[in-house]
């Protein structure tokens, strides 16, 4: 048992897919070449104006909605004061004392099946900045600002989570969470799903918290998790060493695996926010919040429960099937086809399905191997025309060649053998095969079962049903 | 209490403002009276007054329709930079 | 035709639309004083001649056509910090005296919408910090009814250019009184409009919550019909607010008997020069021949409007002012060592010493530990002086006074202590922190400079306030005064 505890909080910057920039008509695409998508507002040009997006408002709003937060009726953007070359105008809006999206709570589920309720501080509207280019020019720095002015939600945890796992757990509920709203296209290799993670380390049982250094910009969950745990590492054996955390800024370096100090954005971190004059506070009604709530789609958690509940399923794989709207939707066009098999269509959608997908690195939504498909498989191993094992089989034909299962079954003669006289018949032919081993059993060694469950599959091409065959043989063995 | 030198510098690193040595003595008079002059504020009675940040009181935030309006003119947009590249503005070497 | 620029622009248009005479020689009549004048005067930072006739010629085909709009053919002029298509706009700074703007403010494009040629664009204060068009990176201003003192600012050029009828009207900005002060200094008509009232897109940005665009003119007939050209709501700006214009012209003729007017106390202090009190007591009293009922109005906060002033306006423009780094636009510095350098060179060299003053002191009261001591308190005491306006509004229609406590002063004779010039605005600035509408009209002279009468109405009554100085102008002469050497 470690002497240390480790406490995280994180502040996730989503990028909300919006058409347009936050506070002008620019597109808001990835990938146009560069400095094509930003217009005067974008570049900070002398004289120009930003004028607020709704649909950013409406997000924003969904967002702290789904999270039970407090909807401010009255937000306050402010100017953030730094010189960057990827800040145009030399401040960032956004908002400051004042947020949208005030005090909510999500709960996780960890890998154990446990809970736990990681707060909500606050979630607040502001503008991305634009990218700095390295590459291919000597002693120069490259600007782009296509980015600048995307806008973005930045959703700050409390300090709750206690371990990288935690951290992930949350981050990836909120993930989850923002794609099924809609407001996040959830995009972490684009930049459009990122955080900071704020990192400290305290003695077990210590009521202060220590000095916490922030890990900037890491844009995968793995990404999170190492940084974490090398972050907390090296924060402990610093403090056993006698020494002490700095308060600072820190980039993770996923080549290294390690994190280190920025100590360019340190120097003379006086942002002198005030609010900004060129926008009016943000006021929101009643009828205004309510038509939002209206539109709120069922929740990841509720889809969950409702899962859990009415197909039987354990917290944790509700929890697995309900991670994306889609792959939940697929789940539910499955089971659609074969009511009677929650259990086992759940079992295929998170098991060969998950591990196919995967290796190809696709998602559910691409369509490759349609739900309906996948329930006919299961409906054959539902009426015992294939066991399980061998709809492994049929599987692999069907993921390659796109048929279906009825076809594998019948091009590859796999239908599984449920006449007892014809498995008895295979038994009576092994056991005479194998009079030592049957005498073996006989005298007492149970073990032997197995060996000739095995070599009657093998006679049968794995086609035997096996709980007949188990029944038969016990029989015949006993007789 | 009048303004060091340190602090001119210090504001003045602040704001990105290269002073020269002669010019830092002529702000530390001028913002050190200036400072002086604004203090007069300080005996206001000012409690339970909401701070102003809006001439006009009542007003809010105005909202605009998510709709893109705007198209590609970097080109255009460019012609005021002092060093462009492949449609990039340049600057020296930013280290993080 | 040498006498066209006597006329006002309401008598041009007239001309111009009954084709007494054209466009052209219109434009080409003011190109040519504005050429002579410039040696002298310095009014403008760019004069655009050739657009200028091609846009006359224009005009006249339109005029002759029948399809003219209520300003086709009329020249003006625009201070050089509203962005003007293909045109520098320099705002008086080395920093964008290399920038050409690819848009027009909303303001120009209204005006242009409306018919308006724009002659060239107007001298003023270095991006309109200043009182006495000294701090303009182009040199000053002189003042056409002596030379040897200051228009005002920062609006000088335009105030200048009215004043020696270079243009019969000029665009113009109002931060803490940089339209009202040149206005009194060189004795011509100007209106600062209700925050809000006219767009802000496109006028670079000195301090957002106090700066409102407007217009200087020879009388407030000008005034109104060039306002109600320029006024209304704009989409792209946030704070622009969306009341009907109504058409000022129209309501000028309204009679003054009854009105109530409150004279500012705190206005006819100790400081206020002998002999300009004694021009605005006089005014006073053709407003009470003309049926006005004068009374004395008080607001105790009001003395602490300059101080206010100078923790907010440079507040903002610290941060306004932070875009100028010399990568995207604007000056930059030559062979940077790194990005540091880049950043401080280009600022340091781009911006004059007023402008690093209050980048300076804005930067200060907005750092960690003054914040709450200087910028939020400045901002309660903002309110008080606010409710001050609120609670006199409730007992009288329009407050009067002085718009400066002295008539013009001589070229640098207060440039050396900032606090001395900040003061020449203690007068104009409550309106800028209330955002309310208020005038300067010429109302006599002291040593044959000119004196201003300042009006300030309530939020939105710009018809009430023009209507007020027109009602003036109709009994005096003083606003159809020209320098000598201008006449």
């Amino acid at each position: 048992m470690s002497a240390w505890e480790t406490v995280i909080g994180l502040e996730i910057h989503a990028q909300l897919a919006t058409r347009s920039k936050i506070f002008s008509g620019s597109a808001t695409h990835y990938g146009a070449p560069p400095n094509t998508q930003a217009n005067l507002v974008d570049l900070g040009y002398p004289g120009v104006l930003p004028v607020l997006n709704a649909q950013v408002v409406r997000m924003a709003v969904k967002f702290g909605l789904a999270v039970g937060a407090r909807i401010a009726t009255h937000s306050v953007f402010a100017r953030k004061n730094y010189f960057y070359p990827d800040l145009p105008k030399g401040y960032q809006n956004s908002q400051y004392e004042l947020p949208i999206v005030v005090e909510g709570a999500l709960d996780i589920v960890l890998e154990d099946g446990s809970g736990k309720r990681i707060g909500v501080t606050r979630a607040h509207l502001e503008e991305d900045a634009g990218k700095s280019l390295h590459e291919g020019l000597p002693g120069l720095t490259g600007i782009d600002l296509n980015r600048a002015g995307t806008p973005l939600l930045e959703i700050v945890s409390e300090p709750h989570m206690r371990s990288a796992k935690e951290a992930v757990a949350y981050m990836k509920k909120v993930h989850t969470l923002v794609r099924y709203l809609e407001i996040c296209d959830g995009n972490m290799q684009e930049g459009s799903f990122r955080c900071d993670a704020n990192v400290s380390v305290r003695k077990v049982g210590a009521e202060k918290f220590g000095t916490r250094a922030e890990i900037k910009n890491l844009n995968s969950f793995r990404f999170v998790e190492r940084a974490i745990n090398y972050e907390v590492e090296r924060q402990i054996d610093l403090m056993e060493s006698g020494g002490k955390v700095a308060q600072e800024t820190r980039l993770y370096d996923p080549d290294k695996g390690e994190t280190r100090s920025m100590r360019s954005k340190e120097e003379a971190n006086d942002y002198r926010y005030f609010p900004d004059p060129d926008l009016l506070p943000v006021e929101l009604d009643q009828a205004f919040i309510e038509d939002v709530r209206k539109g709120l789609p069922e929740l990841p958690d509720q889809k969950a429960a409702r899962f859990a509940s009415g197909y039987g399923l354990s917290a944790y794989d509700a929890g697995v099937l309900t991670a994306s709207r889609e792959l939940a939707a697929y789940y539910e066009d499955v089971v659609r086809e074969v009511p009677r098999e929650p259990k086992l269509a759940a079992n295929w959608v998170m098991g060969e399905l998950a591990a196919a997908l995967n290796k190809e690195n696709l998602d559910v939504s691409a369509g490759r191997l349609p739900a309906a498909r996948l329930a006919g498989l299961v409906a054959r191993i539902s009426d015992q025309t294939i066991s399980g094992k061998i709809a492994k089989e049929v599987f692999e034909s069907m993921w390659s060649d796109g048929s279906t299962a009825d076809e594998v079954i019948e091009a590859k003669g796999l239908r599984q053998i449920t006449d007892t006289s014809a498995i008895d018949k295979v038994i009576d032919e092994v056991l005479a095969k194998n009079p030592g081993q049957l005498a073996e059993f006989r005298s007492g060694k149970d073990k032997l079962f197995g060996f000739f469950v095995g070599q009657v599959m093998k006679a049968t091409g794995g086609k035997a049903n096996p709980a007949q065959l188990n029944d038969s043989l016990r029989k015949k063995l006993n007789g | 209490m009048p303004l060091t030198r340190e602090q001119i510098a210090s504001i003045a690193a602040l704001a990105r403002l290269d002073l020269s040595s002669s010019e830092i003595p002529i702000y530390q008079n001028s913002l050190s009276s200036i400072l002086e002059f604004i203090g007069a504020l300080e005996a206001a009675d000012t409690a339970n007054v909401v701070p102003m940040a809006h001439p006009l009181p009542g007003q809010s935030q105005r909202l605009r329709p998510d709709v893109v309006t705007e198209s590609d003119h970097h080109e255009q947009y460019q012609a005021n930079a002092s060093q462009v590249a492949a449609g990039l503005y340049l600057v020296p070497k930013v280290i993080e | 035709m040498t006498d066209l620029h006597r006329k006002t622009l309401v008598e041009l248009a007239a001309g111009l639309r009954a084709r007494r005479f054209s466009s052209v020689e219109l434009v080409r009549a003011y190109l040519e004083r504005i050429e002579a004048s410039q040696a002298t005067l310095n009014a403008f930072i760019s004069i655009t001649g050739e657009s200028a006739l091609r846009d006359a010629q224009a005009a006249d085909a339109a005029l002759a056509a029948g399809a003219a709009g209520p300003l086709t053919g009329v020249p003006i002029a625009h201070k050089d910090l509203f962005c003007t298509q293909g045109v520098r706009t320099s705002c008086g700074s080395r920093m964008l005296d290399n920038f050409v703007s690819p848009y027009d403010a909303t303001v120009v494009a209204k005006l242009k919408a409306a018919g308006a040629i724009t002659l060239g664009k107007t001298n003023m204060d270095e991006f309109a910090m200043g009182s006495s068009n000294e701090t303009s990176y182009y040199g000053p201003v002189r003042n056409p009814w002596n030379t040897g003192m200051v228009p005002g600012g920062s609006s000088g050029g335009s105030a200048a250019a009215v004043a020696a009828r270079l243009a019969p009207v000029a665009t113009a900005t109002d931060t803490g009184g940089s339209i009202r002060q040149p206005a009194a200094l060189c004795g011509v008509t100007g209106i600062k409009p209700t925050y809000g009232r006219v767009s802000r897109y496109g006028m670079v940005a000195f301090a957002s919550s106090l700066d409102q665009g407007g217009v200087l003119a020879t009388t407030a007939m000008d005034a109104a019909l060039v306002l109600r050209e320029m006024a209304g709501f704009d989409s792209n700006d946030s704070t622009s607010v969306d009341v009907p214009v109504p058409d000022y012209v129209a309501g000028l003729e309204q009679p003054l008997a009854g009105l109530k007017v409150g004279l500012l106390k705190e206005f006819f202090d100790k400081g206020l020069e002998r002999r300009t009190e004694k021009c605005i007591r006089e005014a006073l009293r053709v407003y009470e021949s003309l049926g006005a009922v004068l009374s004395e109005v008080s607001l105790p906060s009001l003395p602490l409007s300059v101080p206010v002033y100078y923790v907010v306006a440079p507040a903002e423009c610290s941060s306004n002012l932070a875009r100028f780094d010399g990568v995207r636009f604007g000056h930059r510095c030559a062979n940077p060592r790194d990005l540091q350098d880049l950043y401080r060179r280009s600022r340091g060299e781009g911006f004059g010493a007023e402008v690093k003053r209050r980048i300076m002191t804005g930067t200060y009261v907005l750092s960690a530990g003054y914040f709450d001591a200087y910028y939020l308190k400045a901002q309660r005491v903002r309110q008080l002086i606010n409710a001050d306006f609120i609670r006199a509004f409730q007992s009288v229609d329009v407050l009067m006074g002085p718009t400066t406590p002295t008539p013009a002063f001589a070229i640098g004779a207060k440039t050396s202590d900032p606090v001395t010039m900040y003061l020449n605005d203690i007068y104009t600035i409550g309106a800028n922190l209330a955002g309310l509408p208020a005038a300067s009209i010429p109302c006599g002279f002291v040593e044959g400079l000119p004196v201003g009468l300042q009006i300030v109405g309530p939020h939105f009554s710009e018809a009430r306030v023009l209507a007020v100085a027109h009602a003036f102008q109709r009994d005096t002469d003083w606003h159809s005064r020209v320098p000598r050497d201008y006449a």
